[in-house]
């Protein structure tokens, strides 16, 4: 155990997601050691990030105002709604640039060992976007695990009868990959998810 | 020895770190007949454990992995030379107990330790395969699901997500049991929801019915591979039995159902049951007990609550049969498994730890004429006496957890 200050930092950072016990005094020891000038703009961004992030009132992402950027964007198509769980999977498809409608964060995923059900999603929101009939094709770009399918199932048996186009994100091959590599459940998929080829 | 060729797997070196009672071990093995002799509690049964546990990635003594950890270490390591056909791979298995295993394939980290699965395939005799005859349903899904595992590693993962599912679905169920019942629940939320018609008839049903589809699914495809396996061991296990004891009656396997108390029993893969099929009535099964199961907050239904019915004649091995009526079917149950894993290519390492002890005369003479031409045979006892000779080959002496080659 160290002086009551530095436990403290130690303890605090050992919460942090991916720090373990080790990790939690290396930094400690880092920061110790710093330029005050940068603990200071450290401590200042984690206030700050507390303080200014909100989540945006549309669609649930992290924004810097009530809506977020994308929300805001009018040359975003709003015919379209992909559906997330978490706002790091936005910034993963933002960054195939291949999608130019608007999000929807859901917040997790229906996992009833963890006690989230789609009440603690943010389902009814979906639902009140859905309402106006602007809407025409939802993507559901859950995560393809057990928790993602059965999130995206559940969403697409309560949109069924609104009558729109309801799609998911297809699970296959890695891109550049050899296919000898692929492990046996995602090439299994990638069967099932076969297209004809048109030529 | 009567051995032509060696045309399946042995065991060529086997080191332990940390496992169990040892700190260090090493052995340089060699394919035919190999013998442990120790008095007990010194550490022989440890040996073939960890081998046993390489191969299926779980104990035969122990339902969790703490145990095998040597008292005051973080984890233990198992290594070994497996031979098959000439070319040899080392695997390395990390066993961290309360976290996820780590495996290397020649050291090559594989993503996941199941993926080390199958290189080494063992069947292993043992005193508490008589659980397997006697003890609950469990023992024997065990068993089923470990030689499905061997045969086809690809049904681990299967395994582990229908495990998933089941504790996603029973979690709910609880939820709903606790806030007494489902349709009491729903009728609230409805109440609460005027005007959000979609989502307000009892979205607590809505979501039990998707993990009713889920553990369809998975559960169709675990059965469908159990089903298939024990039809194959069938005739396995009678011909063993009936070798190990010709005056008794007639041994047989059947596969019971929860999904409909046993109507789906083996006979019917012959008549071309589908894995649909099978779904089909899981779903209708689901349906029939769905008021007892939102009640009692667990799911009744599914491949978890099947059990492989031991049949001596006409009567249940499990409450009818003698005691040595059931050691000998736990045997066979073994040996069906040997010959399964052997007709699949590639004889299996056979591992009997402390069972001709237990063996009257006649019975120890016939496995003895069964497992002799095997390609390598590990054989724990704590006298050397309790070796059939004809099993006579290279001895280790187990004492006090210090291991010597004497032959």
């Amino acid at each position: 155990m160290y002086e009551g200050v530095v436990q403290n930092l130690i303890d605090e950072l050992g919460l942090l997601p991916g720090v373990g016990p080790k990790s939690a005094q290396r930094i400690a020891f880092h920061v110790l050691a710093a330029d005050p000038a940068d603990v200071k703009r450290l401590a200042h961004a984690l206030l700050e990030v507390k303080e200014k992030v909100r989540f945006c009132r549309i669609c649930g992402n992290v924004a810097a105002e009530d809506e977020c950027r994308i929300c805001r964007d009018p040359r975003r198509d709003p015919q379209v709604i992909c559906v997330v769980e978490e706002s790091k999977d936005v910034v993963a498809i933002e960054k195939t640039r291949e999608f130019r409608g608007r999000y929807h964060v859901l917040g997790g995923a229906i996992s009833p060992i963890d006690g989230i059900g789609p009440d603690d999603l943010k389902i009814r929101e979906l639902m009140a976007r859905l309402a106006d009939g602007q809407v025409t094709e939802l993507i559901l770009a859950t995560d393809p695990n057990l928790e993602g399918e059965a999130t995206a199932t559940y969403l697409a048996r309560l949109v069924k009868p609104m009558g729109l186009k309801v799609t998911r994100l297809a699970s296959g091959l890695p891109v550049g990959g050899d296919l000898e590599y692929a492990d046996e459940v995602t090439l299994g998929r990638a069967f099932e998810g076969r297209r004809l080829l048109d030529v | 020895m009567g051995r032509a060729s060696l045309t399946g797997v042995h065991v060529a070196s086997l080191s332990l770190t940390d496992y169990r009672s040892y700190a260090g071990v090493d052995l340089m093995l060699e394919p035919g007949p190999t013998a442990f002799v120790g008095p007990n509690g010194q550490g022989k049964t440890n040996l073939v454990e960890a081998l046993g546990y390489l191969a299926t990635h779980s104990s035969h003594r122990v339902a969790t992995d703490a145990p095998l950890v040597r008292h005051g270490a973080q984890r233990a390591v198992i290594r070994s030379v497996v031979v098959k056909d000439d070319r040899r791979a080392l695997i390395e298995l990390e066993i961290n107990p309360g976290r996820a295993n780590r495996a290397r394939v020649n050291r090559s980290p594989v993503p996941r330790p199941r993926d080390a699965l199958g290189l080494l395939r063992t069947v292993l005799f043992a005193p508490e395969d008589l659980a397997l005859v006697k003890g609950d349903p469990s023992e024997r899904r065990r068993f089923v699901d470990e030689l499905l595992v061997a045969r086809a590693p690809r049904l681990a993962g299967v395994r582990a997500d229908y495990d998933r599912v089941l504790k996603q679905r029973n979690a709910l169920l609880r939820t709903i049991a606790a806030s007494g019942g489902g349709r009491r629940r729903g009728a609230r939320r409805q109440d609460e929801e005027a005007g959000f018609a979609a989502a307000g008839a009892g979205d607590v049903l809505a979501t039990l019915e998707i993990w009713d589809a889920h553990l369809v699914r998975h559960g169709a495809e675990l059965t469908a591979a159990r089903l298939e396996l024990v039809d194959a061991l069938r005739p396995m296990a009678a011909k063993a039995y009936a070798t190990l004891a010709p005056s008794s009656g007639l041994a047989d396997l059947d596969y019971r159902c929860s999904a409909d108390e046993g109507k789906l029993s083996t006979d019917i893969p012959q008549l071309g049951i589908t894995r649909e099929d099978i779904a089909e009535r899981l779903r209708a099964a689901l349906a029939e007990v769905r008021r007892t199961e939102l009640a009692r907050g667990v799911t009744l239904i599914g491949p978890h609550r099947d059990d492989l019915q031991l049949r001596l004649g006409e009567l249940p091995a499990r409450g009818y049969a003698s005691h040595g009526e059931s050691w000998s079917f736990a045997l066979a149950l073994r040996l069906a498994a040997y010959d399964l894993l052997r007709s699949d290519g590639g004889d299996p390492v056979l591992i009997l730890d402390d069972v001709f002890a237990e063996l009257d005369d006649q019975r120890r003479r016939r496995l003895t004429e069964i497992v002799a031409p095997a390609e390598q045979v590990l054989i724990t006892a704590a006298v050397a006496g309790d070796v059939p000779p004809e099993l006579a080959g290279a001895r280790f002496d187990v004492t006090e957890g210090t291991v010597t080659r004497v032959r």
